[in-house]
């Protein structure tokens, strides 16, 4: 089992996202994230899924979304150079002074953006990977009561290729 | 010219070629009947349910390869296609659904006869979609019928709210239909396909498995030609059954849970398995681990994914049935092995699949007398021991054609699929094979065969048992028979280990019941009145005949595969 990625060009119409899913808890395949938006041309959606699976269980995957009418084409992304981010937000709720600037220090290092504060909370807004993002978490966690999470799911993109460098 | 949404309906389904169309109004398809009404190109079937509605159109499609066209009401009309519609997807059967909706302002607010249809049937069809602008109505009614019939056949669902129906457009009827993401394979890769042939030459023990997907493609000619050329033995699914004559004498038989010892032995022993248009399913491949372990495995399919999913692949070829079959025909070398090709005739020959008793009325018998008059006909069947009693007697000619329920087993399919097969080939006869159990389940279509005034003969199988299940229970639930006996009246004992003649009697009476549908019955207890049965059948030209074959219960289908064991380790006999 192994984490992999892969890019989905969708027909932007109702019902599609339902028969994406729905393709994953039919056939017990592990979905781990999907994110989904418009792309520069508003009849196609573009989607970005993970999913933990074996090498045999991938390949079927992708042809069963290959072969949907909807699906217009189906990238692999997971042996391919890429960027990849997360959108993350992250409130303190209950933060002292001391801890607000320990808010900003913590900030700081993970390149994440203070984008909002009250007096006793404070709101993170943090666009990194996957994983950095879930240290951020464990950290806050750890050294705050009182916080809420809310996470995106990574979007990806191949990296610029090597033939135009 | 401005149209409504149902005349626009009409005129695209005229130019689809629809000559006959399986359809049950109600509230909200009423206005699509309506203009249907007069029309001279279109026959409308009016069937008495709407599961016997879809398998109608299902036979219809699997007997002369166009699509079948249901239209249905929404709510029960629509959820009643749900079993059909599976059906025909795991069979790869061309239909087009359409089913009507209340309309979009009404839509997510629980009215009257609204359900989600497309989100029902999302995950057993092709394709499923709701009309939501009037402007796209004729294209998606085109497109559906392409998607259809095009790639690996399926059923497709097109939802239309009455809203859409009424409203006017100016349609373009001659726009071509292009989905870009819709793209069937139409070529063969000549690199891999060379590779597999190469492989057919120097294997020593190569066998053929040819699967549904023959069938489907029209390719049974070339197959055969392919066969009598490279003189490689057969084995068939059950789907596939038919796609090379019986009597052709490199045919060993079907495969899989059911399946000939013969063939069996022959998956489990060869060195090169070619196979053409299967999926591998569970049925026939028996323990996976254990399923060819000898053998390189090339596959032809039309499916990219039906390609190592179940069974890992050596050579993997996504290619039409036929366009492949015929590319390798120009290529084809003898590759006849003595050895091989008399083992696989001593395997026939020690294990014969034979009915346990020998004297009596047993399946084997009347098979073979539907076999000798049905030449050039269309058998069809239910779902259950006759079924496979059916797949493993029935001789095949290259003519006869077979529908069967294989993938999804659908019991209740027989009846209304021999309908449509009917009305699809008014010069062919058809026979229609049941158990007492699946006759049951769709037993009020003998009324849309009446009406439509359709000489079909129906055969049952009468057990007096669901006996597939009753099988198992004898073989593998020390003979508890749980829920399985037809004559079980509250009034009987519990817990009835051994049933004896004094059983009550068998509700329905069927000879009874056909002819208060005005249709004929004869039962038939003896083995010398089968002939009789079946000629007495053929001189009723005016409608359906029920022939009643009263069978013993302890009748087994054997050889059989126990789930979980692999294909060489068969219950012989028993």
């Amino acid at each position: 089992m192994k984490k992999r990625w892969m890019s989905l060009y969708v027909e932007n119409e109702v019902g599609v996202l339902a028969r994406v899913s729905g393709l994953f808890s039919g056939k017990s395949y592990n979905l781990h994230s999907l994110t989904v938006g418009e792309t520069q041309d508003p009849t196609i959606s573009r989607m970005t899924i993970c999913v933990d699976s074996d090498d045999a269980t991938f390949e079927q995957i992708k042809k069963q979304l290959n072969q949907f009418v909807e699906v217009i084409k189906v990238v692999d992304l997971t042996n391919v150079l890429i960027h990849m981010k997360e959108i993350l937000y992250l409130k303190i709720l209950t933060a002292n002074e001391k801890e607000k600037t320990q808010v900003y220090r913590i900030s700081d290092v993970f390149g994440a953006k203070i984008v909002d504060i009250g007096r006793s909370s404070i709101l993170i807004e943090c666009i990194q990977t996957e994983a950095r993002n879930n240290e951020l978490v464990q950290l806050a966690a750890k050294e705050f009561t009182n916080i809420e999470v809310v996470r995106g799911g990574s979007v990806a993109i191949e990296s610029i290729s090597i033939s135009d460098r | 010219m401005k149209r409504k949404g149902t005349q626009a309906f009409v005129e695209t389904l005229k130019q689809e070629g629809v000559d006959i169309l399986f359809g049950y109004p109600g509230g909200y398809a009423v206005d699509l009947f309506d203009a249907l009404y007069g029309q001279k190109d279109i026959e409308v079937i009016l069937p008495r349910h709407e599961q016997g509605l879809i398998h109608e159109a299902d036979g219809y499609a699997r007997s002369t390869g166009k699509v079948g066209v249901c239209l249905v009401t929404s709510g029960p009309g629509a959820t009643n296609l749900v079993t059909g519609i599976a059906t025909a997807n795991y069979d790869s059967i061309p239909l087009v659904c359409f089913t009507g909706q209340v309309s979009k302002n009404l839509i997510g607010n629980d009215a009257f006869q609204e359900v989600d249809i497309v989100g029902i049937t999302r995950s057993i069809c092709k394709y499923a979609i709701t009309v939501r602008e009037r402007k796209d109505l004729v294209r998606i009614i085109k497109e559906a019928f392409y998607i259809a019939k095009s790639g690996k056949p399926g059923p497709v669902l097109v939802d239309i709210p009455k809203d859409i129906q009424l409203a006017l457009f100016e349609d373009d009827f001659d726009k071509p239909v292009s989905i870009r993401g819709y793209k069937p394979n139409t070529s063969v890769h000549m690199g891999q396909l060379k590779k597999a042939m190469d492989m057919l030459d120097k294997a020593k023990r190569p066998v053929f498995l040819a699967g549904g997907g023959v069938n489907i493609a029209g390719a049974g000619e070339e197959f055969t030609n392919l066969v009598n050329i490279a003189r490689i033995p057969v084995v068939t699914t059950i789907m596939g059954k038919g796609a090379i004559p019986t009597d052709n004498p490199y045919y060993v038989g079907n495969v899989g849970m059911h399946g000939s010892y013969a063939s069996n032995m022959a998956i489990s022993e060869c060195d090169l398995l070619f196979s053409i248009g299967t999926r591998f399913n569970d049925r026939i491949t028996g323990k996976i681990s254990e399923f060819a372990p000898n053998a390189a495995i090339i596959h032809i399919d039309i499916e990219a994914s039906s390609i190592s999913r179940n069974i890992k692949v050596d050579v993997p070829i996504v290619a039409d049935a036929k366009l492949a079959i015929q590319t390798m025909l120009e290529r084809v070398k003898d590759c006849f092995h003595e050895e091989w090709n008399s083992q696989i005739d001593k395997w026939k020959l020690e294990h014969t699949i034979r009915p346990q008793n020998a004297i009596g009325l047993t399946p084997d018998k009347i098979i073979k007398e539907i076999s000798a008059r049905y030449q050039d006909g269309i058998i069809v069947t239910d779902v259950g021991q006759h079924q496979m009693w059916t797949t493993q007697y029935l001789e095949m000619n290259g003519r006869t054609k077979l529908l069967t329920s294989g993938g999804l087993g659908t019991m209740g399919f027989g009846l209304p699929a021999a309908i449509g097969a009917k009305l699809g080939n008014p010069d062919k006869q058809v026979v229609c094979i049941s158990g007492d159990g699946g006759m049951q389940m769709n037993i009020q279509e003998m009324a849309t065969a009446v009406t439509c005034e359709l000489p079909i003969t129906f055969c049952i199988f009468n057990n007096s048992y669901l006996g597939m299940v009753r099988q198992f229970q004898q073989l593998f639930f020390n003979k508890r028979y749980s829920s399985t006996c037809l004559r079980c009246r509250k009034s009987c004992e519990k817990n009835c280990f051994d049933p004896n003649k004094e059983c009550p009697p068998y509700s329905p009476d069927f000879i009874q019941l056909a002819n208060s549908y005005q249709a004929k019955g004869i039962r038939v207890f003896k083995q010398e009145d089968i002939k009789k049965a079946f000629e007495l059948a053929a001189s009723n030209k005016e409608g359906p005949t029920i022939i009643e074959f009263m069978l013993e219960e302890s009748e087994l289908v054997l050889p059989m595969v126990p789930g979980g064991n692999a294909l060489n380790e068969m219950i012989l006999d028993c």
